[in-house]
């Protein structure tokens, strides 16, 4: 286990050692200690690395994550995960905006609450929210699956494309183009999967939930359609 | 019947004919007109400017024998590995998708062969484009499609796109016949539907947050690669401002002047401000800030001769781009293919429909029996030959000035046509000392 004290040596000599992992194998445990909410903490890490971060975090801790496991062990500011490519993120506590926001593959694990905007733009990741979600949640969202165990705020999932949205507790309200809709074979399937892997098996079935997608009439413009944009 | 003379026919100067044409075609379509590249509207321009040339205070160097450097270093506050450049005219962003393959290959190659740089655009990097770019500048939009940290790194500096001059608050587009199989794996979309670009960054809002957004993408590509700030022409002084506030290298301005792939007619036309009004702003900006020249400004926005560059410079730019004009240079809009262009009910050098992907000249398009007709070779040939030509222009008109260095054009070289060029320009109106706005000349 490499252990890394933040206020000590700086986000600069952590992420430049985190970066010099491509390729090697041989230090594969890391633990941050006095996170102290620095930003970017653990950004662009292309390794298959455990690493857990022993408090909060600041903005856009793991982002454009490769490959890598990384825990915060508390709460995480604006844009965990962003861009995320591979690997998986889990917070233990809470998240703010944007989080997972045009994540392209990998798992984000949110074992609190999640703010506004959470899966904005997603382009595949897959994100489990053992909460609940803010407003405009999965806005634009083009693919991957976003799970959500407690509630969702206002315009879920406004002009979403083709990502698949999970919400076991209320939906204060759908955003333009998303629909409710059938809950076939396949999805029970993938919920099972990430309910799972996003260490919630425990806490939910699959059949509590109701799946919201695109309508569709949005994808090319229609005047008739004018209102809705 | 009266012996009397009819009234003539008279046209109205509020309802021409063409505005006419426009409310029959919105009467009958029921959208509004969407178009390729940027205003067509008469602006104050380069044009409305002069350069004085030597005098008996000024004396001149002597063309073809005394040096006038042209290079440019781009990124020398923060980056590791700044740019350097041998010419300051480079290559604007423009998507793979609004442009084919082949044409993306053209710009590597002519910007790589004249020793400047091209850029990428809404729709990721192509090998293509990396493979043929020596200086490859990524963008980083709001799109985020095909966005990637191997792409990152394997760029020479990073665009960060707040806005763009043909529509500054407005987002991208590209419309569904322009989504080939290729461009919708890119970006991770279906084929063939209408593929909106976000006008906002969906991680960001405001300054502060793009300080922390500029150091989070420093950290991921380990402080080497220079970060741009893009923005349309605006609200410049501020945008300048708090560009440099938020950590960028380099601020890269587009008046409205600049073209894109696709938007409405509307917002090309009356969002934005020309370059020439933008550019003192800027400069400004950075002057009040002491950033002048340690954070370099390249504009954009109708740059289409050596004239316009130098001209530019002379206003304090560091660098240009050019998006619409290499185009030109390229193939685009040519009179060769006349008989194509009426095809399509329009005429060279006033065809605009480059979103529907169906450009006689094989370059705004994504059908491949129409790039096949492209020689990206022969065109990156052209890009190099206008590149090299604007480039010994510039040089002229520096040696004229008596300067030695393409940088070292000033205002003071330059003398405005018409009050409206003087005023924003902040140049005096030819033969006066007169700047409008400003105390004191006659």
């Amino acid at each position: 286990m490499q252990s890394f004290d933040l206020g000590k040596e700086g986000l600069r000599a952590l992420n430049s050692a985190l970066h010099a992992l491509k390729g090697q194998t041989n230090m594969t445990k890391w633990e941050v200690v006095n996170p102290k909410g620095a930003h970017a903490i653990a950004a662009g890490v292309d390794a298959p690395v455990d690493i857990t971060v022993r408090g909060s975090t600041g903005y856009y801790c793991a982002g454009m994550n490769k490959l890598a496991t990384i825990r915060v062990k508390g709460s995480a500011g604006p844009g965990v995960a962003e861009n995320m490519m591979s690997g998986t993120v889990i917070i233990d506590g809470n998240a703010s905006q944007y989080a997972g926001a045009t994540g392209r593959g990998g798992l984000l694990v949110i074992k609190g609450n999640a703010s506004s905007r959470c899966g904005v733009s997603m382009k595949g990741i897959d994100i489990v929210v053992h909460g609940s979600i803010g407003h405009m949640s999965a806005f634009m969202a083009q693919s991957g699956n976003l799970v959500v165990l407690g509630d969702a705020g206002d315009a879920l999932g406004d002009s979403l494309y083709e990502a698949r949205l999970f919400v076991r507790g209320k939906v204060k309200s759908l955003g333009a183009d998303c629909i409710e809709k059938e809950m076939r074979d396949e999805h029970y399937q993938i919920l099972e999967d990430l309910l799972r892997r996003g260490e919630a098996d425990g806490k939910a079935k699959p059949e509590e939930f109701r799946r919201y997608g695109s309508a569709r009439k949005l994808y090319n413009f229609n005047i008739d359609n004018a209102a809705a944009y | 019947m009266s012996d009397f003379p009819h009234t003539p026919p008279r046209y109205s100067a509020t309802f021409t004919p063409a505005v006419n044409a426009e409310i029959r075609r919105a009467a009958a379509s029921g959208i509004y007109d969407i178009r390729g590249g940027g205003t067509k509207r008469h602006l104050p321009h380069f044009d409305d400017l002069l350069f004085l040339g030597a005098s008996i205070s000024r004396y001149p160097l002597e063309g073809y024998r005394e040096k006038c450097a042209t290079d440019v270093w781009l990124g020398t506050r923060f980056a590791k590995n700044p740019i350097h450049l041998d010419i300051p005219v480079t290559i604007a962003g423009m998507s793979f998708g609004a442009l084919s393959g082949p044409a993306k290959e053209a710009l590597g190659r002519g910007a790589s062969e004249a020793g400047t740089s091209t850029t990428t655009g809404d729709g990721g990097m192509t090998e293509e484009e990396r493979g043929h770019s020596k200086t490859l500048v990524y963008q980083y939009l709001p799109s985020r499609y095909g966005m990637n940290p191997d792409d990152l790194r394997r760029a020479d500096a990073i665009e960060v796109v707040v806005g763009q001059g043909a529509k500054p608050g407005g987002g991208g587009m590209l419309l569904g016949q322009k989504i080939s199989d290729r461009v919708a794996m890119m970006r991770n979309l279906p084929k063939g539907i209408d593929q909106r670009s976000a006008c906002r960054h969906p991680d960001w809002t405001g300054p502060d947050d793009l300080e922390i957004k500029i150091h989070e993408i420093r950290e991921i590509t380990d402080w080497e690669k220079p970060i741009y700030v893009k923005v349309g022409g605006a609200r410049p002084y501020y945008d300048t401002a708090l560009a440099v506030k938020a950590g960028a290298d380099v601020v890269v301005l587009d008046g409205m002047q600049g073209g894109t792939a696709a938007t409405q007619d509307v917002f090309i036309e009356h969002v934005g401000m020309p370059i020439l009004a933008c550019i003192p702003q800027a400069v400004k900006a950075l002057q009040d800030l002491g950033m002048h020249r340690k954070v370099q400004l390249i504009v954009s926005g109708g740059i289409r001769s050596g004239a316009d560059v130098a001209k530019a410079m002379a206003l304090g730019a560091d660098a240009v781009a050019i998006g619409t004009a290499a185009l030109i240079a390229l193939g685009d809009n040519d009179p060769k293919l006349e008989a194509e262009y009426q095809k399509l009910q329009t005429t060279a050098d006033a065809y605009d429909d480059w979103h529907e992907g169906k450009d006689p000249a094989g370059i705004t398009t994504q059908d491949p029996e129409l790039f096949k007709r492209f020689d990206p070779v022969l065109g990156g040939r052209r890009l190099k030959n206008y590149l090299k030509v604007m480039t010994l222009e510039a040089q002229t008109i520096a040696r004229a000035c008596g300067k030695n260095h393409l940088h070292n054009l000033e205002p003071e070289d330059l003398c405005s046509l018409t009050i409206e060029a003087a005023a924003m320009a902040g140049v005096p109106l030819a033969g006066t000392s007169w700047i409008p706005g400003r105390n004191g000349g006659y």
